[in-house]
């Protein structure tokens, strides 16, 4: 059974729909209200508040917490300046995904570690011969997201510390209406904003204080089925979707590689030794099999399709997640899969996020992907798309 | 405003002395539109706008600082989702934000909220007939059954009902195929649609007058019609064929106003090759041979063009810019004959509050959405009687927004701005038109004591107050008598005879002479249809 979070007072009597989820053993609102388009709307026009305790937190502190964390990561951890944020994923021996995450970098010997899966016994393997202490702060410390173009605003409001300072992906030590929290300019919406980190004591205070603060900027509290729209839009990968931990997979297939998911860029290979380095650089040397698009899908086939049974076209509410093959396009072989999609109300289109044989990965390359019309399996073709879908100026201003 | 001069320069800035294939008389949306069409198609294009911003009636304006107002029209349902697509304009900053709900106070101190939760609108709608609240997921099925059948209608130009060449016969059989393709009970629900009054023709479904009442409106709104006058049901229609992501039925705010689709939809104007001027007033349509050959502006700079498409309406365009003496009798005497009889106003406030009504006090989604003060039909045929004897109603039908509690560019923090639709001040008050001037100010007062009568501090949270009559309209932004939709949407001035039987495929007796407003077939609204159909038929055309 799930356990509240050290928000669950406030969320609980907001979350008029009453629909909840498990999120890593805790009680994670869907939706607060019913419809929630609302969410969405205040998400990319204004502000989204959204509670991300459930996140695994570890703190990696002594004189190796650097090295430490360059052992395991892809990144080379050692590189990161103090009051810093990277995004980053790492491996197994294999090359083959664990999880991806944030990784701030507090100062010299301090770090903090975000994953989507407790991470702890992971870690620990790495820790012989160095200088750290690990530890899980996923019960002790809360957290909460605040997104949306006028997210900076809102914390104006609470805070004396210059936020314009705040660039994008740095983190910072700040009184947020006299409680000491941990911001950081991070999120997984795609757009302007924050995740603050506070003790769970702090959690309460905290929330009201945004909340008020947030009203005139309609500040609104959302949910995790219009925050899966949002990552969509933002070409945001969640694992247990896009990929498995390769340590849950049963065979390699359902295994993958940073490469294959499109973050070659968090891999640093010329540098000491890491997990899963050998096989990175063979891969790199040889190329990957699959790489990680966006599609979007063709607007007149989905509209014939639905024509063809004298209907208009019907929008999904909300994300799916169900998977769909991705042939090549004529149909004849299927190349790939969609992990996952959505309609987009910001970009009017469709959208996809799916993993296709390197050679069909070229923007512009037209696929099909299948399409269910009144329980009919069909086709419709599908552009392979640069990604983000949706990437506002004032992301990183 | 520095969005627009981004966009379009003043026309004195730097005066066009070269010939244009085509010359578009007014930047409203329609106008843009079909000026994005054409430039696309590698037309050389230049809009005139005689106002300093763009966007015609679909324009947004900073009337009081730091708070901007959609100053005329104020909410985008119809704008055609296919237009979006082929100009890119999410690219551009078309942005809509859907309304979440309706909200209806009565002066009793009851209310009605509907909204996008189906089971909580059952709920609300059986506190006053549980009938009525079984029947309304029924009514709206059918209605968007009637709106996918009718929605082919305004995506292509209306059928010839009296040429005999081929491509127009299959016209009207693909229509005819697609009625023989409705339910039966489909079938008879259009042709009561068609024939009968908003009310009349909601009394076949619902019992309460609650319900009636502000559902009815939707066939009035800018007609000089009443609720129970016969043709309003198909009206209703009109308001059934907004979609926003698929969603029938669904109406939405522009981001930072209507005006931002007009300029989403100039900057692919711009994008495409377009040449934009502001404060650039067309006098005259320029004849060569009977031939339409350019355009002369305020000033009496002459410009040259193979091609004038006017987005302004008829009687602007004919009367004004061209001239009866160039006209066929038969013509003028159908334009003349074509209605105009602005029936509605709009009151623009910047408020310091949200307002607070007694029925449903504090702030909730029931302000989010589309508030509509017609308490019932008695009260909007009374409204409408003051109207019939040249008077505005001493209680009008009033529809509010508050787009500052969904779009946090339009006002600053905790402030607001609310949007409210007046009907009926008529054009044509008794004393004459050009007495609005004097009477402004007595609209707004009647505005806001109405208003007042369901939540009483709202005059106390007014720091500006803009009142636009159809004076106004037809003074300000050229919408003849005060019109809306460029000419009164009544069923017998839609399709093939709109402006003039025979005149509803966008060209005129004039040749090379254009017409691309809501003057023209698919008519008013916010739904860039008329520009767009205009463009498709005179590049096919040329």
């Amino acid at each position: 059974m799930p356990i509240p979070t050290p928000f669950h007072d406030r969320t609980a009597s907001l979350c008029t729909s009453h629909r909840w989820t498990d999120w890593a053993g805790y009680c994670a609102v869907c939706s607060y209200n019913l419809p929630n388009d609302s969410e969405y709307y205040a998400l990319r026009h204004a502000a989204g508040l959204i509670d991300i305790s459930p996140l695994f937190k570890y703190e990696v502190t002594g004189p190796d917490a650097a090295a430490f964390l360059s052992r395991i990561m892809t990144k080379n951890i050692e590189d990161i300046p103090g009051g810093r944020a990277v995004y980053c994923c790492w491996c197994d021996d294999f090359g083959k995904i664990i999880d991806d995450g944030t990784v701030f970098r507090l100062d010299k010997d301090r770090l903090r570690v975000h994953t989507a899966e407790p991470m702890l016994a992971w870690f620990k393997q790495f820790k012989r011969g160095f200088n750290v202490t690990l530890e899980d702060m996923t019960a002790k410390i809360a957290a909460v997201a605040i997104q949306g173009p006028t997210s900076r605003k809102i914390l104006r409001q609470i805070t004396d510390v210059d936020l314009d300072a705040l660039a994008y992906y740095r983190v910072l030590t700040v009184q947020l209406d006299k409680l000491p929290v941990l911001i950081s300019r991070t999120g997984y919406t795609g757009d302007l904003g924050y995740e603050i980190w506070v003790e769970n004591a702090a959690a309460l205070p905290l929330w009201d204080a945004l909340m008020s603060a947030g009203k005139p900027y309609l500040l609104q509290p959302v949910g995790l089925d219009v925050l899966d729209i949002a990552r969509i839009e933002a070409g945001l990968m969640l694992n247990g979707v896009e990929f498995h931990n390769a340590a849950h997979c049963l065979v390699e297939l359902q295994k993958s590689t940073p490469f294959e998911l499109g973050l070659g860029w968090t891999v640093d290979l010329e540098r000491e030794p890491f997990c899963g380095q050998r096989a990175l650089s063979a891969e790199q040397a040889a190329g990957s099999r699959f790489a990680f698009v966006g599609l979007e899908l063709d607007w007149d086939e989905q509209q014939a399709l639905y024509a063809k049974h004298g209907l208009p076209v019907q929008f999904n509410r909300g994300a799916w997640r169900s998977g769909v093959p991705v042939y090549n396009n004529d149909g004849s072989r299927q190349i790939g899969k969609a992990t996952s999609g959505t309609w987009s109300p910001i970009v009017k289109k469709n959208l996809a996020l799916a993993s296709v044989e390197t050679r069909y990965a070229q923007n512009g390359t037209v696929l099909k992907i299948e399409y269910t019309v009144e329980y009919r399996r069909e086709t419709v073709s599908a552009v392979v798309a640069p990604m983000p879908f949706y990437n506002p100026e004032h992301k990183k201003t | 405003m520095s969005q627009v001069t981004q966009i379009a320069q003043p026309f004195n800035s730097h005066i066009p002395t070269e010939s244009y294939d085509a010359i578009v008389v007014g930047g409203g949306h329609n106008g843009l539109v079909c000026a994005a069409y054409l430039a696309k198609a590698g037309k050389k294009v230049l809009v005139l706008e005689s106002r300093h911003i763009l966007g015609g009636a679909a324009a947004s304006d900073e009337i009081f600082p730091g708070f901007t107002f959609s100053v005329y029209s104020y909410v985008v349902s119809l704008f055609r989702p296919h237009i979006v697509r082929e100009l890119d304009l999410t690219r551009h900053g078309y942005q809509v934000i859907p309304l979440e709900c309706t909200f209806t106070p009565f002066p009793d101190g009851e209310s009605m909220t509907r909204c996008g939760d189906p089971e909580a609108t059952r709920r609300e709608i059986a506190r006053f007939s549980p009938t009525d609240a079984e029947v309304a997921p029924r009514f709206s099925l059918a209605m968007t059954q009637m709106a996918s059948f009718i929605k082919h209608l305004i995506d292509s130009p209306a059928p010839d009902l009296t040429a005999l060449r081929i491509s127009e016969v299959a016209k009207l059989l693909g229509l005819g195929r697609r009625f023989k393709a409705l339910a039966d009970g489909g079938k008879y629900v259009f042709t009561k649609l068609m024939t009968m009054s908003a009310v009349e023709f909601l009394n076949l479904w619902f019992e309460s007058d609650r319900l009636v009442g502000p559902m009815s409106v939707s066939g009035i709104i800018g007609t000089f019609l009443g609720v129970r006058s016969p043709g309003t049901a198909y009206v209703l229609l009109h308001h059934y064929m907004g979609e926003i992501d698929g969603a029938f039925r669904s109406w939405g705010f522009s981001k930072g106003g209507t005006g931002g689709v007009s300029l989403a939809c100039a900057r692919a104007a711009r994008s495409f090759g377009a040449d934009i001027r502001t404060q650039a007033a067309v006098e005259k349509i320029i004849l060569r041979a009977g031939k339409a050959a350019g355009v002369v502006v305020r000033g009496g700079h002459e410009i040259k063009s193979k091609t004038v498409i006017s987005a302004v309406d008829a009687h602007q365009t004919f009367f004004k810019m061209i001239g009866a003496q160039h006209l066929d009798a038969d013509f003028v005497q159908q334009l003349k004959r074509f209605k105009y009889r602005g029936s509605s106003a709009k009151v623009n406030l910047a408020v310091d509050r949200l307002p607070d009504f007694g029925c449903k006090p504090g702030d909730g989604p029931h302000l989010r959405g589309d508030i509509t003060i017609a308490p019932g039909v008695e009260y909007l045929e009374k409204a409408y009687d003051d109207a019939k004897y040249g008077n505005f109603s001493e209680r009008p039908f009033l529809d509010i927004v508050i787009p500052s509690l969904t779009d946090p560019t339009v006002a600053p923090p905790g402030k607001h701005v609310i949007s409210i639709f007046v009907q009926y001040a008529p054009y044509h008050l008794k004393e004459g038109p050009e007495q609005w001037p004097a009477k402004r100010e007595a609209l707004g007062d009647t505005v806001v004591d109405t208003l007042a009568e369901y939540c009483p501090d709202i005059k106390d949270s007014i720091l500006h107050r803009q009142v636009v009559t159809p004076w106004d309209l037809e003074q300000d932004v050229g919408l003849t008598e005060g019109n809306i939709f460029q000419g009164e949407l009544s069923l017998e001035q839609l399709g093939p005879f709109r402006p003039v039987s025979g005149w509803s495929r966008y060209q005129t007796p004039i040749d090379h002479l254009w017409m691309c407003g809501s003057c023209v077939h698919p008519g008013g609204g916010i739904m860039g249809a008329p520009g767009e159909l205009a463009a498709k038929t005179l590049l096919k055309s040329s």
